[in-house]
């Protein structure tokens, strides 16, 4: 065999090798995205068949009553979501006001990696955080509760991206606000605030979806109703922790409400993150005129 | 003028409103930064009384009993690092490979609809992950996975004992699936930001394409992927509604994958309204302060891994 043949060979090797190779990245790939559709899947065929109008407004029934819905849930994750949005939106703003503007030096640093530390913290924890602020000391569990811990979770995000977006805004329009003879309270309110916040209502909405579908720290926080309830100083029934309940009870009944419960997550959360999307376009496209 | 003077002069904060901006400003940065020290501070405060009543023993003591209030965090942590290790080991494998063929391979019509489908299986909420685990891939486990694994590889004690479906394997392949695009996300964007030429002068010396993005692309990249999988790992020790929904909730600690454990968030999850002593809400927490630290520490490690390739945002 001559040395020809032989590197000839080798390389034919090489080349069969890397097929295999990119088949091998292919297929995890496809393994990923196909995960989704096997979820989204199951979720769609069990969960279409449960859902009707009833489901959607009245009260659950009690064990055994056939029927019953998650309307209270419902309402809970409305009214808990808004609380929370209501409270995180002027703090993160703020804070990424702050470091946008004043961004540079020991504090702005640390209160940029504080926030990245409060992003990776559990979200059991900081449930448990609402639970010894809001909880323990009026001896009783309350929506209020859940809309802190919603807050905290969203904080992070909130905060990072409206620096950013502010930041993204470019300086000499701020000079050319200025120069007009605008105080910087103007500026920032009526002309950088403004070009920012395509940005930053995409942040918001993907901070909406991520809480949306949180669990854990309503257990001890929000705790769920049986009732129609809207006061936030009282236990509230909350869709996420209804879909665990019932998930986790022996009833087919419970089980097949908590597939319609989940598919409809489900589909709050893919509206909020393609909103989130769309909104980022319109973002981009912005800062490019 | 340099940029930092530029930026301090426009900046400049002079007349009564903008006085008042400022301090609206400050007020609402020092709320943020109490915020999070207050998160800290109750965690300690509340585990106090277990700290002062087990002191570091709580660590490696493996009992969990409430009748007798004597608390041990071991099985716990024992669940949560196998449950973690599991996941990462699927998700970085599948996570690193759909990211290289991403970056490198894909053709535009294929990448962007993968790519799209995979960051949307991180919106899926929690709660919907364990009632698929629970219905869906723990009988999946029970009756196919588990005997296969077990036919083959029955002699480890690792896949030993009987299959409930519900354990530690089924808790891992849905934390896999749930940090995946995490992993891949990441990944991918640090592989795009490896400069050309880099994949240039390779193929120039007569590698094929996959041993340019293996052995070259793959190498330079390694920093900021080995990040990405850190941050995995991070989402995946803290995560509770879907693990406790299909581990089996069971403070044991076996060395079969097969075997139903706890974790640390999901003890809490269970347990935290039922705790009837106050010494039982108080380890609880402590268990809350194990997480938070373990989970800082690690985020904090993640973040400089991926900053150190892509730069600072």
């Amino acid at each position: 065999m001559t040395v020809g043949a032989l590197r000839y060979r080798r390389l034919k090797q090489r080349r069969v090798f890397g097929s295999l190779g990119t088949a091998l990245a292919l297929l995890c790939s496809v393994l990923a995205a196909g995960s989704l559709l096997a979820i989204l899947g199951y979720v769609v065929v069990q969960g279409v068949s449960a859902i009707n109008w009833n489901f959607l407004t009245q009260l659950p029934h009690p064990i055994g009553v056939p029927g019953g819905g998650v309307g209270n849930g419902i309402l809970g994750t409305f009214i808990i979501i808004g609380i929370a949005t209501a409270m995180a939106v002027p703090i993160g703003l703020l804070t990424g006001i702050y470091l946008a503007l004043f961004g540079r030096g020991p504090i702005p640093e640390a209160l940029r990696f504080l926030s990245d530390v409060l992003s990776g913290v559990p979200s059991i924890a900081i449930g448990l955080f609402a639970y010894a602020v809001l909880v323990a000391p009026l001896k009783h569990f309350s929506a209020l509760s859940a809309s802190f811990a919603f807050m905290m979770l969203m904080l992070p995000l909130l905060v990072r991206t409206s620096e950013q977006a502010i930041r993204s805004v470019p300086q000499t329009v701020r000079e050319g606000a200025l120069a007009l003879g605008m105080s910087n309270f103007r500026a920032t309110v009526r002309i950088v605030l403004p070009t920012a916040r395509p940005a930053i209502i995409t942040a918001l909405l993907l901070a909406i979806a991520r809480v949306t579908g949180e669990t854990a720290p309503l257990l001890f926080t929000a705790f769920g109703s049986q009732y129609w309830e809207a006061n936030p100083n009282n236990p509230m029934a909350v869709l996420a922790l209804q879909v665990f309940n019932y998930a986790i009870s022996p009833y087919p009944d419970w089980q097949a409400q908590a597939w319609a419960g989940a598919f409809l997550l489900v589909v709050a959360v893919f509206i909020l993150s393609l909103g989130a999307r769309l909104m980022l376009r319109r973002a981009m496209r912005g800062l490019d005129s | 003028m340099t940029d930092r003077t530029r930026f301090r002069r426009v900046a400049r904060f002079v007349s009564p409103v903008d006085r008042g901006f400022a301090a609206v400003v400050y007020g609402g940065s020092i709320l943020f930064a109490l915020l999070i020290v207050g998160l800290f501070v109750e965690l300690v405060l509340g585990s106090w009384p277990s700290i002062a009543a087990f002191g570091p023993s709580f660590i490696w003591k493996s009992s969990w009993d409430p009748i007798t209030s004597k608390f041990g965090a071991l099985p716990m942590i024992y669940g949560t690092v196998v449950t973690s290790l599991v996941a990462i080991a699927l998700a970085g494998f599948v996570g690193i490979m759909a990211a290289v063929f991403l970056a490198d391979f894909a053709p535009r019509w294929l990448a962007t609809p993968l790519s799209f489908l995979i960051e949307l299986l991180a919106a899926v909420p929690s709660v919907v992950y364990g009632l698929w685990g629970l219905f869906v891939l723990a009988p999946f486990v029970r009756t196919a996975v588990g005997p296969a694994l077990q036919k083959t590889l029955g002699w480890t004690p690792l896949f030993s004992g009987p299959i409930y479906g519900v354990g530690l394997l089924t808790a891992g392949i849905i934390l896999a699936l749930m940090i995946v695009p995490t992993v891949t996300a990441i990944s991918r964007d640090v592989i795009a930001a490896i400069p050309r030429d880099l994949r240039e002068a390779s193929m120039a010396v007569g590698t094929t394409k996959w041993e340019t993005a293996t052995r070259v692309v793959l190498p330079a990249a390694r920093v900021g992927i080995f990040g990405a999988c850190v941050l995995a790992l991070g989402r995946a020790l803290g995560e509770t509604i879907a693990v406790t929904m299909v581990i089996g909730n069971r403070p044991e600690i076996s060395a079969s994958l097969f075997a139903p454990s706890y974790t640390l968030a999901s003890v809490i999850a269970n347990e935290f309204t039922e705790a009837t002593t106050s010494i039982y809400t108080s380890a609880l927490i402590e268990l809350g302060l194990i997480l938070f630290v373990v989970s800082v520490v690690v985020n904090a490690l993640a973040r400089l891994m991926i900053w150190r390739v892509r730069g600072s945002t």
